[in-house]
């Protein structure tokens, strides 16, 4: 009897392994080698035929902590997601708050809401380059009409974050949008009833009850929208290349101009790994923090 | 909010009303603007006038200088070759992970989620070199390769498939079906919501994909669109705006047009699968 179980148990095994066998494989080979193979790149120096790989230890990461644009792209980022996710969340959860009623035209306010979502971010970088346009373009029309000067929203150091900013809040805010409304949906009506007989202004209903139900919503927004900010730069390689003197530039751009425009291999897979470093803290605050209070798993 | 609570049209809810209609117009904007400089001659792209003739010269403009209906063949290849290779892979594993508890899953699981945080875009350099090595440089299976393992998929359909109940596979073990033939006839079917949901999460995703296709791609017959139109905006390729417009509509439109007939559907599965 002992024996039969232990085959059933092992035939189980064999069966578990081999379902998950093509995926293992595939996942093995485009996310965990390649993140082995990044950091041991970063220890050797760049392959040429007058001077071959050697090993280099962490020289690469002594070059980024001293690289001045490094620098720029690292702070870029955190101001991006500073000046971006707060606002996109308090707009997606008054978008929420919106569609969530019912109230005329809501499938309409749903779609105008929702569609920046589904365009994709090169599409979206060429329709607002030209509202940046100095001189011709709308914002400059419009500031115009007030008696402003004209400006070069995308080519002034000053200006540019601001201005992605406004184009990132813009495309990302109906996506939070969603989870805010998948969250409401889950709070009883009946607290609302009860709020409304006991006379509770819809401000008070908000602060008490809708905000603190909704909070895990908001920390695993709050964390994913941070995890993508890191990844969002398309929009870089029409807007601005990241410029003007990288004063837009992005780490991931900077990762991609490094390998791929100055051939620095070994420094484009340091910086890879400090972007894999960063992305493994939050994932790490997220499972501190959230889960254990969110059962989005 | 319960969605009685407005009975009578109060001066708060009519500003409310005005507010939201003020944001969703400010949220349309720019592709209203988009659609005006595509149908309108260039001189109309920066000034307004209801009375401008419409012209369909940008369109054939654009589709002159790139071309944009290979563009799309090919983004219609990637999910074409992607989307189902996607299912199939990730299908197998979820019922792993579902109902075998094998010696390993739970370490090879959380193995799998580390994709949901690094995923394909962040390891460019190493993944090129990867497709260089064995020549899928410029190939369509090769824009979508890093992506057919998709942890996000397996995360999704594990979840469904744990929530079927397990008499299910047993009285189709009695009845004599293989292991296959529980999973094509107790668990797929079963999980058919789920399929449709990742389904048109991927397609997006994939339809607006653009820094891996970028790198791995250097011809017209691989490039998708949104390549193809990153060439074609460039700034300092010096097209104007009406073309760019309209290259741009073109280039959005598939997806644009499936999702405003079925926002329903997709509005509900970036929900069902954000909460999952």
């Amino acid at each position: 009897m002992d024996n039969v179980m232990l085959t059933i148990n092992q035939k189980r095994n064999l069966q578990g392994w081999a379902l998950f066998a093509p995926a293992a494989f595939l996942l093995i080979a485009f996310t965990h080698y390649p993140t082995v193979a990044t950091f041991f790149k970063s220890l050797f120096s760049n392959n040429s035929i007058i001077r071959p790989s050697r090993f280099t230890g962490f020289e690469s990461y002594q070059n980024l902590l001293n690289d001045p644009i490094f620098w720029k792209v690292f702070t870029n980022n955190m101001w991006l997601a500073l000046g971006t996710i707060p606002t996109s969340i308090g707009l997606a959860i008054v978008m929420a708050l919106i569609v969530n009623k019912a109230i005329p035209g809501r499938s309409f306010l749903r779609i105008a809401y929702f569609t920046p979502t589904m365009l994709p971010m090169i599409a979206v970088a060429n329709i607002w380059l030209f509202f940046y346009a100095p001189g011709i373009g709308l914002l400059d029309q419009i500031a115009e009409i007030f008696g402003i000067e004209s400006h070069n929203w995308l080519g002034s150091t000053s200006t540019v974050l601001p201005a992605i900013m406004v184009m990132t809040v813009w495309k990302e805010a109906g996506f939070f949008m969603i989870f805010y409304l998948a969250g409401l949906q889950t709070i009883s009506p009946e607290l609302g009833e009860a709020a409304e007989l006991e006379g509770s202004s819809r401000w008070n209903y908000f602060w008490r009850v809708q905000f603190p139900l909704l909070l895990p919503t908001t920390l695993f927004v709050l964390i994913n929208a941070f995890l993508n900010s890191f990844k969002l730069v398309d929009h870089l390689f029409v807007l601005t290349k990241g410029g003007p003197d990288n004063a837009s530039n992005l780490i991931l751009y900077y990762i991609y101009e490094t390998a791929f425009s100055f051939l620095d291999i070994s420094y484009a897979s340091a910086l890879t790994v400090f972007l894999l470093f960063l992305l493994a803290i939050t994932a790490l605050a997220q499972f501190y923090f959230v889960d254990k209070r969110v059962h989005y798993r | 909010m319960s969605p009685n609570l407005p009975k009578k049209i109060t001066f708060t809810y009519s500003l409310e009303l005005i507010g939201a209609y003020f944001l969703a117009a400010f949220w349309i904007l720019p592709l209203i603007y988009a659609f005006w400089a595509a149908f309108h001659t260039g001189e109309y792209a920066t000034r307004f006038d209801i009375f401008a003739p419409l012209t369909l010269a940008n369109f054939r403009e654009a589709l002159d200088q790139a071309p944009f209906l290979q563009y799309a063949i090919n983004t219609f290849s990637v999910i074409a070759f992607l989307l189902p290779l996607q299912l199939l892979v990730s299908t197998l594993a979820a019922y792993a992970f579902a109902r075998f508890s094998f010696v390993g899953s739970n370490v090879a699981f959380s193995l799998v989620l580390v994709q949901l945080m690094i995923t394909p875009e962040i390891l460019i350099v190493q993944n090129y070199g990867t497709l260089a090595k064995i020549g899928m440089i410029d190939t369509i299976a090769g824009i979508g390769l890093p992506y057919i393992a998709s942890a996000f998929c397996i995360f999704l359909l594990r979840q469904t498939f744990k929530s079927i109940p397990k008499e299910l596979e047993d009285a189709a073990q009695l009845e004599g079906c293989s292991l296959m033939g529980i999973l094509w006839r107790v668990y797929v079917p079963l999980a058919m919501p789920t399929y449709i949901a990742f389904s048109l999460v991927s397609v997006s995703h994939h339809w607006n994909n653009f820094l891996w296709p970028l790198i791995v791609t250097n011809s017209v017959e691989t490039r998708p669109l949104t390549v193809g139109l990153g060439v074609f905006g460039a700034p300092e390729s010096g097209v104007d705006w009406s073309i760019v417009s309209a290259a741009t509509l073109m280039s959005v439109a598939p997806l644009l047009i499936a999702f405003l007939l079925f926002q329903r559907q997709f509005v509900q599965s970036f929900m069902q699968a954000g909460i999952k």
